[in-house]
This record gives structure tokens, C-alpha cells and sequence, in this order.
């Protein structure tokens, strides 16, 4: 929906605040723009709606070239959040959501009845502050009806520029967790910058990576942690990042890839002497024809049972859950109190087993990344 | 009858010029007010003017500050040869002065409107006129109005020296009285110019205070 072909901006004086950068936003994807200051994010942003005009290139909107609009008109179907919020100190709250429905020509009952429903939407109470005026409102309220201004005649393209940067880490955790919430029900396609990666991770269904003008690498945040394109991005992104959020880890981080398998026509007694000397505590059994998991053996009912059974067939559990390798780790402790046999095959595309979750490949994986990520902040 | 004090002396004076005091009073306010309105009106446009074409700046407002370090008896001289004498003279001189305060604060208050009120005005789709009427000068209202104040009050006092080149005013009053050697005639001038001062002054503060925004109080 949103297309940047080739664009750069390059300053009087030669500066090239950004180069050549190309990308193509599908209606209704939050796309973050991170990068270092001065990487040109901004710049990036502020180009949708002209108020920096790029020198090369083509920026469309629906397949129209932006320079062919009218920039006011332009900028009126594009809702606009800024760090520094900019109400209007001599409007009330009301009137300021209404300032684009009024450049636009809206009648008066639409106009009130849009205030109303979008101070609502964005949990402040109508009665309460419409009428009140800007300075009456902390910094989170303030925003809070910036993003209702940004919304006011309903834009398809939302802009924001570091719009939770100025506020206090509690109130902004509360803000992104409403506008995920409201992007879910609006569906928007918002271009938000950004210089925090915990809210780019958190936010985004996109990640545009920036350096010195340059668009790095853009993903979605699993990609780009699992990913990195460059050392830079690696480095940009962190790599104790990945431990603190489990959605973002692989499975194929918290898995053991010692499996030791076996084909169902091995005697249990072979088994039992081969779990012994490989110290494992399940055996994966594969089909004898094309290698694919048949079950697991697990080596406290075969020590109990040896005696008794003909085959290992007979105490092999055939395993209720797997997992790709394409699979989180949260994906594997969400799974985990559900399994009878405590163990998690990981499997390839191809259907080859690649490796083990156990509750303890879990707990080392995690505690590990942990104990490492302590070392780091020493 | 010569060992009058300047109290009664003045008494005395006021008693025989009451009516002329009206008239030159009269007067007075005029070459104020004209003076004035002038001044406002060329006064913001050129504030206005000069945000919007920064290269300006510099030759309106040094031109204005040439102006305000001309001594005032020394630019109603000036002014002589191209108007004559009279009042016209006068109100060009006390146009001239009062220009200063006003361009500069409507030049500093339209400067100094948040940067970001005026991107968000511009980002939700203001035209420039629309950013100008309805975000920056009513935010730079107030310090417009304080402008005009000083403007106000110097004029006032300024306006006494129009006499000199026969404009009239109060500033009659307080030549003959200088000339004449009467003290009481001198008050006779500068007590209702200094009243003018005051009552300018209280005006202009509630005017200012009526004329700032709401949410900026």
C-alpha cells in the first residue's frame, strides 16, 4: 500500500540523511523504524507526509506518487503522533481532536460525536475532559488524545514518531499495550520510530533496521532475531534480548541435539546397555524404513520392565507432541506440563529428528542465557 | 502674589487653563492614537513578515532599533523637512518610535511558539495561513499585547515633545511653563500626561489579559 522506491534524501550541503531505501508496507502492518540517531528513521518517516521532502525516488500511496498531491490535503489523510505530543494550549481537549474533521469540513454533530467516541476509545471519559484544556492533562493523557487526534477522520496511514519516548516506563508500557489493542481493532498501517528495541520487538509486525541512511534489514522480529542480516543488526538488536522473551527464542536454543535413536527390532536389552553408556534417559525410536519417529523409550519403564517384555515396542509411548524447528521456545514450555513423557522431539521439515526438549534442556537453556546475561551487566 | 508655591501655583493655572487642558488633551490622544494604530497595524505585519522571511530580520528589526537610539526631539527635527511642521510631523515621529517593541515581540512570540505545536499544526494539514491565524499569533497574543503596552506608555510621554514643533498636546503646558518660569504650568502639562500614562497602561494590561487564550492562563 505504502511503497518506497529507491528514495534518498540528500541535504544542500551533500549530506545523504538517507540513501536509496527501498520498501513496500501492506495495508494494515505496523512497521517500526528503529535505528542509532541520525540514522535517518525520522527522515524516513517524515517523507510519507512531506513534511521533509525527499530529493530521489518515489514514494506512493495506493499506487499514486505523493509529490503529485496537494501536501496539506496529503497530510490530512495521514494521522500524525509526535514525541513532543503539540497540542494546540489554547484549544480544549475536544477541540483539538477536532482540528482535522474541521480542516476537512466535517459538520458540527460529526465532528462532536467523533470526539466523544474516540476520547472513549482511547479510556478517557468525555464528560470529564473535553472540555478541559491540555495543561490540565499529564503527559500520558496528553498522548493519549494525541493518538486520538491522529485518528480523528479516520486515516488509513498513521504516522508516529517516538511517540511514548518523553513518558515515564510505566505509562508507556500502558500506552503500547492500548495501541496494540487498538491496532488490532483498527487495522491500520502505522509507520511508528522508534529508538527502543523492547518496543519495536513489542510493537512491531515489521522491523526496519536503519544505519547512516542505509534500511539494513527488515523482518518480523522473529527473523531478525534468528536472522540478523549484519553484525551490526545482531549487535543493534542484543543478543540478551532473545532470553527475556521466550516468543522470540528458538526451540532449537533450548533443545539437546545428543539424541540417540533406535529401530523398533533392537532386543530391550541392547537398549537398556546402550541408555547406559550414552547416559540418556530416552531413547527415540525410528521407522525402520525411512527413519521418521515412531516413539520414545523412556529408561525408568524399560529398567522396570526388561525382564518382562518380548520388545520395546511394548513400553514405547508414541509421542502425543512435537515440534518443528521453526517453533519458540515458548511454544515448547507451553507444551512441556502436557507431556506424559517429559520429552519433546524437535523435528526437521523433513520430518528427521533433530533434537530433544526436556524439562531440562529447558531450565539449563533458559538459566544459562540467564547466568550470561548477569556476566553481561557486570 | 508672587510667593505662591508650586501647589497653588498650579491650582491657580489650572483654574484659568482648564479648558485649553481639555483641548490639548485632546490632542494628546490623538497624536497618540494615530501614532499608534499605525504603528500596530505596520508594526505586526512587518513582525509577521519577518518570521516568514527570515532575511528580513535583520535589516527590520536593526532599522527599527536606528530608530529607538535617535533622540525623540532629534527625530521630530528630522522629520520636519519631509512633513513640515504640525501634527502630521508629530504622528509620523511617534509612529516611527513606537515600531520597535511592537515588531520585535511579534517577531519573538511567533518565534517563540512551541516547535512542536506548529509541526503538529502543519503535520495534520494546515496550510501556512492556517498555521499563522489559528495556532501562532493567538499563541503570541500575549506577548503582541505587551508590546503595544510599552509601545503605549513610551508614546505617551514621547508625544509631550510634539509641542516643540508645534503639533501641540500637553507638552504646551510644560514649555510655557519652562519658558515662563512657572512651575505650576509645567504641571499643569505633566500631571495629565502621566495620568494619560497610567490610565494607558491599566488599559492595555486588561487587554491583555482579555485577549490571551484561554488554556494559556
Amino acid at each position: 500500500m505504502l511503497k518506497f522506491e529507491n528514495v534518498s534524501k540528500v541535504y544542500a550541503d551533500g549530506f545523504k540523511a538517507v540513501n536509496s531505501v527501498n520498501f513496500d508496507i501492506p495495508e494494515g502492518e505496523f512497521l517500526v523504524l528503529i535505528g542509532p540517531s541520525g540514522s535517518g528513521k525520522s527522515t524516513t518517516m517524515k517523507m510519507i507526509n512531506r513534511m521533509i521532502s525527499h530529493t530521489s525516488g518515489t514514494i506512493s500511496i495506493d499506487g499514486t506518487d505523493i509529490t503529485k498531491l496537494n501536501a496539506a490535503e496529503l497530510r490530512r489523510n495521514i494521522g500524525y503522533v509526535i514525541q513532543q505530543i503539540g497540542l494546540f494550549p489554547h484549544y480544549t481537549i475536544e477541540k483539538n481532536i477536532a482540528i482535522v474533521p474541521e480542516l476537512k469540513g466535517w459538520d458540527k454533530e460529526k465532528i462532536k460525536a467523533r470526539v466523544k467516541e474516540l476520547l472513549t476509545m482511547v479510556g478517557l471519559d468525555p464528560e470529564v475532559y473535553s472540555s478541559r484544556y491540555p495543561k490540565e492533562l499529564s503527559g500520558g493523557q496528553q498522548q493519549r488524545v494525541g493518538v486520538a487526534r491522529a485518528l480523528a477522520s479516520n486515516p488509513r496511514v498513521i504516522l508516529m514518531d517516538e511517540p511514548f519516548g518523553a513518558l515515564d516506563p510505566i505509562t508507556r508500557d500502558q500506552l503500547q499495550g492500548e495501541l496494540l489493542s487498538l491496532q488490532r481493532k483498527l487495522k491500520k498501517t502505522i509507520v511508528f520510530v522508534t529508538h527502543d528495541m523492547d518496543e519495536a520487538l513489542k510493537l512491531g509486525d515489521r522491523i526496519a533496521i536503519m544505519r547512516d541512511g542505509h534500511l539494513l534489514q527488515i523482518d518480523t522480529p522473529e527473523k531478525l532475531l534468528q536472522e540478523p542480516a549484519s553484525g551490526f543488526v545482531e549487535e543493534f538488536i542484543g543478543k540478551d534480548r532473545i532470553v527475556q522473551n521466550p516468543e522470540l527464542m528458538p526451540v532449537v536454543s533450548v533443545m539437546t541435539e545428543k539424541v540417540v535413536t533406535s529401530y523398533l527390532h533392537r532386543s530391550p536389552e541392547k537398549a537398556l546397555l546402550m541408555m547406559r553408556q550414552q547416559k540418556i534417559t530416552s531413547l527415540i525410536i525410528l521407522d525402520d524404513n525411512d527413519d521418521t519417529l515412531v516413539g520414545i523409550v523412556s529408561a525408568y519403564e524399560l529398567i522396570k520392565k526388561v525382564n518382562t517384555i518380548q520388545s520395546i515396542e511394548e513400553i514405547m509411548l508414541v509421542p502425543e507432541y512435537v515440534l518443528l524447528d521453526s517453533a519458540t521456545a515458548k511454544d515448547a514450555i507451553v507444551m512441556m506440563p502436557n507431556v506424559r513423557s517429559g520429552v519433546i522431539p524437535v523435528l526437521s521439515e523433513a520430518k528427521k529428528v533433530v533434537g530433544l526438549v526436556t524439562r531440562g534442556t529447558l531450565l539449563t537453556a533458559l538459566s544459562s542465557q540467564w547466568t550470561e546475561l548477569e556476566d553481561l551487566n557486570e | 502674589m508672587n510667593k505662591l508655591n508650586i501647589w497653588e501655583q498650579f491650582m491657580q493655572q489650572a483654574e484659568m487653563r482648564w479648558q485649553e487642558v481639555l483641548e490639548a488633551t485632546s490632542v494628546h490622544i490623538q497624536l497618540v492614537f494615530f501614532s499608534m494604530l499605525i504603528a500596530i497595524v505596520l508594526g505586526i505585519g512587518l513582525g509577521i513578515l519577518i518570521t516568514r522571511v527570515p532575511k528580513l530580520s535583520t535589516i527590520v528589526l536593526g532599522g527599527a532599533g536606528i530608530m529607538q537610539t535617535i533622540p525623540s526631539l532629534a527625530l521630530l527635527g528630522f522629520m520636519i523637512p519631509i512633513f513640515g511642521i504640525g501634527v502630521n510631523t508629530a504622528i509620523a515621529a511617534l509612529f516611527l518610535y513606537s515600531l520597535l517593541p511592537i515588531i520585535r515581540n511579534t517577531y519573538t512570540g511567533i518565534k517563540d511558539v512551541n516547535k512542536a505545536t506548529v509541526e503538529a499544526a502543519k503535520g495534520m494539514g494546515m496550510t501556512s495561513l492556517q498555521v499563522l491565524i489559528k495556532v501562532e499569533l493567538p499563541l503570541a497574543i500575549p506577548m503582541i499585547m505587551a508590546g503595544v503596552r510599552t509601545a503605549a506608555v513610551i508614546n505617551v510621554g514621547t508625544a509631550t515633545l510634539a509641542a516643540f514643533i508645534g503639533a501641540g498636546g500637553l507638552g504646551d503646558f510644560i514649555f510655557l511653563g519652562i519658558t515662563r518660569g512657572i512651575d505650576g504650568l509645567i504641571l499643569l502639562g505633566a500631571i495629565p500626561a502621566a495620568l494619560l500614562a497610567i490610565i494607558l497602561e491599566i488599559f492595555f494590561t486588561y487587554l491583555e489579559r482579555w485577549t490571551t487564550p484561554e488554556g494559556l492562563k
